[in-house]
């Protein structure tokens, strides 16, 4: 997360002396995201020079935005950050006669973000996906038994089954917009609750498996699972998949498996959006139109194991991409699924102290 | 006034004005203000284009309560308590490895001297950030020093280290270590050898005299070491995150919570002036006492 953020302190440096630059695009997204030869790719297609930064938290990516002057020309916040930073100003209209590829989008992805963008006036989506449960499935049924809950919360907020999970290790998501949810979500309660009392509810949840959880990290999960490091992890559906793809690759004898929780899990969008101090908002928006064409899309989602916005690019999509429901999930499955609203400054503040405590015991 | 004197002391001034104090007034006016939904996300901001009332109306807008709200929360100054306490101990392990160094390289032949100041340079020609992930490699479940010590037969199973207090420690005592060696070994080679002489003539033993002339003239690097170390030690966030366990708490953890979770400037600028007030009275103390040995020098 550091060696990531001090490049990009180096990379904004670079920036403002060399502001005004207009054959440079600067885009700032999340880790492991995208086939990097789509870098080259648009390199060449348009002759201008990309430049790629990588964050894994938006929390970073809000405080740059909000500071002014970030220096990007594409942005990737996910759909609750991305509603309050429209809010508070921070991205400039998208300028649609220059998407000639917008009509790729996918209207199913589009009903959805809606509730963060209205009209898609700010934003296209790029990807988006699940949070869920990641088992090391040979470690686990060691553990558990052959029956042992991999697809059900019960796994990881029963301190009962954590208790024996936490021999082998466990990571949860160092983010309470994805763990407090989930927590509600797993006592019955509305996962999108932003009333104190109902989110209070939470805390003895994660309090009660905070002694079997080895880490809160929001990265370090994708090798730590396909090393065999940790049995589960609490994480991003397409993180998981490429680790459990790693482990493919690397022949470890780590089996990996996704599973969305059955109770319902957490659906996100991330969502591509112009800042609106951009120096070059003439590449962003070629950017964009890149990224919307179909096939570049499904290199992407080919490459990242995420489901994308676009509905041109399904027939591009690879086998295991498009026909594994844990990316692309199935009606049934899509049915139990829940979308969250940003919280305000009070619930905000009131979740992260409730984080802490539950995180340091203080 | 004599030109040449003004700017001789304006030099230092100007330094201190633009690098501490303009810095620190921001810091002190983000405090003071609120939070709010905008670029950037705090309000008021300073209109100067409204002249005086534009002034006069930001000032009023001014008020202590994120300041008072620290005081309602327990988290801020536990946490400040056990920044203080992972500053002092570090600053304390770096002493006691430091000086015997420091020593051994004030005592050491003239010509290795340069070749053992090199020795202690050196790490700072990596990154630091790439030497404290390289303790995460040495520290983990698997990592070397537990596969050192399984080796060896000291220990049977791993030992938990990284995501501990004990890795903090470990980083901390390894990063600044030079920090506190330097000054030491600075004074020490200035150190008249001919007054160990005489105090040895004089009846006192070795021991004695190390501690009777040694030690006190070599206080100024000491101290000087010691603020070197506990200064930035106090505030780190680095190697708690890196290092650290989720239930190491330190402020400079808290203040990034605040500024990135929270998107509260105005308290994490209050979290910041109080810190700068938690290691200003000690700076202060040191200053007056130096001021008061250097008039007894005189």
């Amino acid at each position: 997360m550091l060696n990531s953020k001090t490049c990009t302190i180096l990379a904004a440096a670079v920036l403002t002396a060399q502001a005004g630059w207009a054959q440079e695009v600067r885009v700032y997204n999340w880790s492991d995201y995208i086939d990097e030869d789509l870098l080259a790719k648009f390199e060449e297609e348009t002759g201008l020079e990309l430049i790629y930064d990588v964050f894994d938290s938006n929390e970073v990516l809000e405080t740059k935005l909000l500071a002014g002057g970030s220096g990007y020309d594409v942005v990737v916040p996910t759909g609750t950050f991305l509603q309050r930073q429209i809010a508070a100003g921070a991205f400039q209209p998208l300028d649609k006669s220059k998407l000639s590829n917008i009509g790729n989008l996918w209207d199913v992805v589009q009903a959805r973000t809606e509730t963060y963008d209205p009209d898609g006036n700010y934003s296209i989506n790029y990807m988006w996906g699940t949070t869920g449960i990641g088992v090391n499935v040979g470690k686990v049924t060691e553990l558990l038994g052959e029956d042992a809950p991999i697809a059900s919360l019960d796994l990881i907020f029963n301190p009962a089954n954590m208790e024996k999970l936490a021999e082998c290790g466990v990571h949860f998501l160092d983010a309470p917009t994805e763990l407090i949810p989930a927590a509600l979500k797993y006592i019955g309660q509305d996962p999108d609750s932003k009333d104190e009392d109902v989110l209070a509810m939470a805390e003895p949840v994660l309090a009660a498996v905070r002694p079997f959880v080895q880490k809160y990290h929001s990265s370090e999960y994708i090798s730590a699972l396909a090393n065999g490091d940790i049995c589960v992890a609490f994480g991003w559906s397409g993180d998981i998949l490429q680790s459990r793809d790693r482990a493919i690759e690397a022949e470890n004898g780590v089996e990996i498996a996704y599973n969305a929780p059955t109770e319902g899990a957490l659906m996100w969008f991330d969502q591509m959006a112009i800042p609106v101090d951009a120096p070059n908002p003439e590449g962003a928006h070629a950017f964009l139109n890149f990224i919307l064409d179909a096939q570049n899309m499904a290199a992407a989602s080919n490459y990242v194991y995420y489901a994308n916005g676009n509905a041109a690019s399904k027939e591009f999509l690879v086998e295991d991409v498009i026909n594994d429901p844990a990316i692309y999930p199935d009606e049934a499955t899509l049915a139990t699924l829940y979308t969250t609203t940003p919280y305000d400054a009070g619930a905000q503040r009131f979740v992260t102290r409730m984080w802490t405590r539950i995180k340091s015991g203080t | 006034m004599n030109l040449r004197r003004f700017t001789l002391i304006s030099v230092p001034y100007f330094w201190l004005l633009c690098l501490f104090l303009v810095p620190f007034l921001i810091v002190l006016k983000i405090s003071l203000s609120d939070v709010a939904l905008s670029i950037p996300p705090y309000t008021p901001t300073l209109e100067l284009s409204e002249g005086w009332a534009g002034v006069r109306d930001f000032l009023s807008q001014l008020d202590f309560e994120n300041f008072r709200f620290l005081a309602t929360d327990d988290l801020y100054w536990k946490s400040y308590l056990s920044s203080v306490q992972i500053a002092l101990i570090s600053t304390t392990i770096c002493l006691l490895i430091g000086f015997p160094i420091a020593y051994g390289m004030a005592n050491a032949p003239q010509e290795w001297q340069p070749t053992l100041m090199l020795l202690v340079i050196l790490p700072f020609w990596t990154s630091f950030l790439i030497r404290v992930y390289s303790l995460i490699g040495i520290l983990s479940q698997e990592g070397m020093l537990n596969q050192f010590l399984m080796w060896i037969g000291i220990i049977n199973e791993p030992l938990t280290i990284l995501n501990t207090n004990i890795a903090v420690y470990i980083g901390i005592v390894y990063t600044y270590l030079p920090f506190m060696i330097l000054p030491i070994y600075a004074t020490l080679i200035k150190l008249d050898g001919s007054l160990l002489e005489a105090a040895e003539d004089l009846g006192c033993s070795r021991t004695e005299a190390f501690w009777r002339i040694t030690i006190p003239l070599s206080k100024a690097g000491i101290i000087a070491g010691c603020f070197l170390v506990f200064i930035p030690a106090l505030g780190e966030f680095v190697i708690p995150s890196l290092l650290g366990g989720s239930d190491t708490l330190m402020i400079g953890k808290v203040l990034y919570e605040e500024f990135f979770a929270n998107r509260d400037w105005p308290v994490a600028g209050a979290v910041a002036v109080i810190l700068l007030l938690i290691l200003i009275i000690p700076i202060v103390l040191y200053q007056r006492n130096e001021q008061k040995m250097m008039e007894a020098d005189k």
